[in-house]
């Protein structure tokens, strides 16, 4: 990588040893990446330099396994409900941390917060004692409570964000033009939160389709497809798991891109 | 400008729901360690303080603790080694490929974390892909045993899990430095050098300690990375606490143990709270 | 590009007022009683009484922290007072949410709605009044025909000028047929001359709806050329209302005389009706003891032939000048040391000693303000 600096870069204290370490830490994150989908085409399994004997076996193999595709519906099941939970009680508490002064509110903004940096084995146990005290059994329905409730501080976090860059002339001119706050908020509010609504939207999907600390406290009968990876690998270590989140990554990747062409295509609207 | 029934509207849904998910439960978690199992198995209504001074007299709690925020702290410096760096150089020297490069940080994000730990151990297993590699070019004739089931296993793969998120507050640190600070600087008479560390580093102090901070929390908590890749040697204080609610079935030990790491990491969020605070000038 | 109103673009609420009105009729449209309003320890408005006549132009004159913003942010519905009411047509305004206020506003950067375009900027109100299609889809027509603006019906309000976006945000008001529109110095972000031909356009459109404006202005040409009567606010409280000739010629106050076109202040002694300033004295309705005047600069005229007896007569030295274009400003000293400003003629080179006159009648007392203001033009 060589350094293509202009005048004004120029000035700023560098290094030739930064653009070596880059490319390191670069290679650090995506070695386990590379490998993964390497040797899901590997005839010979997981492991074993070099790879040969490429295959599709195990993408065959993959699409005839019941159990891992019960699991998929099972987390895009619980992705969808924990999303919509977290946004229709995230958004009111982003409103609420923006515009409403009551008792108890930096408690509250910190509760809410919490699960977004508290390691995800309490946030899992502590759900886990009110289920338990409350008689309710263990099934995808508490994955999503659980899902759901630490996610809000995901939706909370980006749509506050999103508010502080709304112009609050915006909503006075809509209750000035005789919208009542209602309409306001579904007319002019909402929709110019969107990106961070789409933005916290997706991120909630990923997360929740990734999360396991949470889930392996509340899991009932049926597993999500990160606890039925989890379940295999304790059995052993097999190129179905390498098949299958080959494609998860490949699909995430376009999900990115396509939401980062949607963002560009919005933004220049938003800017007045 | 809100009327009344507009603030109670967006206000009182997550209220409830956040009492009930989330402060209930935390309350109950405080409530049960000091609760008692009987030998019936069956948990015991009386307040006790029994589960928090076996904390503190069998050695294997206190000193699985201690080792957790060692294993958690050698993640936390070397994410930080690794993301500094990064963001400096992404933020400062990149150019046009800025934005290409901070998108190639993020991606591995959206690797499932439970995948990438599985990549570390195909990676460094006996019959890995490292330890073929080595024999296949005759650096080693057997393969190296002390890469997986070792905290060596357990601080590679946190680390590669946590550095872009430590990197991701320093970059944004970084990048909210007025370029022209750099350029009075030199102005001023500075070397890059003296620039760096009188001006660039002090104001990038927040995103530090917000990237630190996730690291060291996150990876102190965690139980899965452990019990793939850490061996009898890697076990954490998560791990101990999965054990009581499972098999062991200690819950009140369990909530003792899980409560105190509540303390723990509430008492560190709110001293990086108020260090970012003071050294925040805006 | 002329703003145009016709009988038929917009339903008038009342007869347009005739020129330099004042609110004589029994009830006025709004009536502000004894209003406050502080933000916490911080007093923005004490004790406003003001009234609006229907199809009145007032101005809310005032520099930045008079409170002449919140004042119109009170009457919208954005903040409630502290004390006191608001009446319109005799009703409480003051208790209605600002949707239920025939009022609407143009906000100072417009606040236009960037995800709509503008015709449905323009018919915002009336969907969310729920109006027939068909009559919104006629009435958005009509106010984008009023001003000009028909042509960018499907452009989004970024793609548009600031002075277009001025124009839609005036449509979009106006369009719901409010009985009082509130402007906040909805000029202020045009250059110069777009500002003084949308100030006669303004005016003009105005006139022909017949609707009711109160315009909040911190600029005083601005607001001496499109008013009927001036509000002039300072620091929370109203220090003169009157129309634009009788403020400037008229002042009440110091300050008043100081904020609004350029004045001499003299500070004097009165005794048995005469006024006594240095070496000048002259002729005043005041009582005995100490008296402050304004004399404007341009009533101070060189002295020709035999002096009049109802003028003031002295000689002064010319300092320096400052060009203004048609006139020139001097600023010249008497013998016993008064600085005074005067305005006369263009000429390249105004020097040496001059006879100088006003009349008695031109030194108008006012009342002393607390802290002298350095003058308020911009």
């Amino acid at each position: 990588m060589e350094l293509s600096m202009n005048q004004r870069e120029r000035t700023v204290p560098t290094s030739r040893w930064l653009p070596w370490h880059a490319i390191v830490v670069f290679a650090f994150l995506y070695l386990p990446i590379v490998t993964l989908i390497v040797y899901s085409f590997n005839g010979s399994g997981v492991g074993g330099f070099p790879p040969r004997d490429l295959t599709l076996n195990w993408y065959r193999q993959l699409f005839a396994d019941d159990a891992i595709w019960t699991s998929v519906l099972n987390s895009l099941l619980v992705a969808f409900a924990a999303m919509a939970i977290s946004l229709a009680f995230g958004i009111p508490a982003a409103l609420a941390l923006d515009r409403a002064n009551f008792p108890g509110k930096a408690l509250f903004r910190r509760l809410v917060l919490l699960p977004l940096i508290l390691p995800g084995i309490i946030t899992g146990l502590s759900l886990l004692m009110l289920f338990q005290a409350g008689n309710v059994k263990l099934s995808l329905l508490t994955i999503v409570l659980g899902h759901g409730t630490a996610l809000i501080s995901v939706a909370t976090t980006e749509v506050f964000a999103g508010l502080q860059k709304l112009d609050r002339t915006q909503e006075e001119a809509s209750l000035d033009l005789g919208a009542n706050y209602w309409q306001t908020f579904w007319r002019v509010t909402l929709p110019n939160l969107r990106l961070s609504i789409i933005g916290a939207a997706l991120l909630i999907f990923t997360l929740s389709m990734d999360e396991i600390a949470v889930s392996f406290f509340l899991i009932g009968r049926d597993n999500t497809l990160p606890l039925e990876i989890w379940g295999r690998l304790r059995r052993g270590i097999t190129p179905e798991i390498n098949a299958i989140s080959t494609i998860i990554f490949i699909f995430s990747l376009a999900a990115i891109v396509t939401w980062y062409r949607l963002r560009a295509k919005a933004e220049p609207e938003l800017i007045l | 400008m809100f009327s009344r029934a507009y603030r109670a509207a967006i206000t009182v849904p997550p209220l409830v729901w956040v009492a009930v998910f989330l402060l209930l439960p935390y309350a109950l978690l405080f409530c049960y360690s000091f609760w008692s199992v009987s030998s019936s198995q069956e948990i015991v209504h009386s307040w006790t303080l029994d589960n928090y001074r076996q904390l503190l007299r069998v050695n294997v709690y206190w000193q699985t603790l201690l080792r957790s925020m060692w294993i958690a702290a050698r993640v936390t410096i070397f994410s930080l080694l690794l993301g500094y760096p990064l963001a400096y150089y992404l933020s400062f020297c990149a150019g046009k490929r800025k934005d290409l490069l901070y998108q190639l940080v993020i991606i591995p994000l959206w690797v499932s974390y439970l995948v990438r730990a599985y990549a570390w151990k195909t990676i460094l297993g006996s019959d890995g892909v490292l330890n073929t590699l080595l024999q296949y070019v005759h650096l080693t004739s057997h393969p190296l045993d002390f890469l997986l089931y070792s905290p060596f296993a357990v601080v590679l793969t946190l680390t590669h899990i946590y550095t872009p998120f430590t990197f991701l507050p320093i970059y944004a640190a970084l990048e909210h430095i007025p370029r022209n600070l750099v350029e009075a600087s030199h102005d001023l008479g500075a070397s890059p050098f003296q620039t760096f560390w009188r001006v660039i580093f002090p104001l990038s102090i927040p995103g530090v300690l917000a990237g630190a901070t996730f690291a060291f929390v996150l990876s102190l908590g965690d139980f899965l990375a452990p019990l793939l890749l850490g061996g009898p040697s890697g076990i954490m204080i998560s791990n101990i606490v999965v054990s009581l609610f499972g098999a062991a079935y200690n819950w009140p030990l369990g909530a003792a143990i899980s409560f105190c790491m509540l303390a723990l990491v509430l008492a560190l969020l709110s001293l990086s709270e108020s260090l970012e605070k003071k050294w925040s000038f805006r | 590009m002329a703003l145009r109103a016709t009988r038929d673009n917009l339903a008038t609420v009342s007869e347009p007022a005739t020129t330099g009105a004042t609110p004589s009729s029994a009830s006025p449209l709004l009536d502000i009683r004894n209003v406050a309003k502080s933000f916490g320890k911080n007093v923005v408005l004490r004790n406003i009484s003001l009234q609006v006549a229907e199809g009145e132009f007032l101005t809310i004159l005032g520099e930045s922290g008079s409170g002449k913003t919140t004042l119109l942010r009170i009457i919208a519905g954005f903040e409630a007072a502290s004390s006191g009411e608001i009446l319109m047509g005799g009703e409480r305004l003051d208790r209605l949410p600002p949707y239920q206020r025939r009022v609407n506003t143009v906000f100072q950067h417009y606040a236009l709605f960037p995800h709509l375009t503008v015709a449905e900027n323009v018919g915002y109100g009336l969907r969310v009044a729920k109006l027939p299609p068909q009559e919104i889809a006629t009435r958005v027509e009509q106010a984008l025909d009023m001003v000009k603006m028909t042509a960018y019906s499907a452009v989004k309000p970024a793609k548009i000028s600031g002075g277009q976006q001025q124009r839609i945000a005036l449509a979009r008001a106006l369009v719901n047929r409010p009985r009082l529109l509130l402007l906040d110095e909805p000029l202020s972000a045009l250059d110069a001359n777009l500002r003084r031909q949308m100030q006669v356009e303004l005016k003009s459109l105005q006139r022909e709806v017949g609707i009711s404006f109160v315009f909040v202005t911190h600029d005083q040409e601005e607001a001496m050329v499109m008013s009927d009567r001036i509000a002039l606010l300072r620091m929370g409280e109203l220090e003169q209302v009157a129309s634009p000739r009788e403020i400037y010629n008229r002042p009440a106050s110091a300050y008043t005389a100081q904020f609004i076109g350029h004045t001499n202040l003299l500070s004097g002694e009165v005794k048995d009706g005469v006024a006594h300033c240095q070496s000048l004295s002259w002729r005043t309705g005041l009582r005995d003891g100490p008296g402050l005047f304004s004399l404007r600069p341009e009533n101070i005229r060189l002295a020709t032939g035999v002096s009049t007896g109802a003028a003031v007569r002295f000689r002064a030295k010319i300092l320096r000048q400052a060009f203004h274009g048609a006139t020139e400003l001097l600023q010249v000293e008497c013998a016993d040391g008064l600085l005074l400003s005067i305005r006369a003629a263009s000429r390249d080179n105004w020097s040496g000693d001059v006879d100088l006159e006003f009349s008695s009648a031109d030194a108008v007392p006012v009342r002393a303000s607390e802290i002298q203001q350095p003058q308020g033009k911009d």
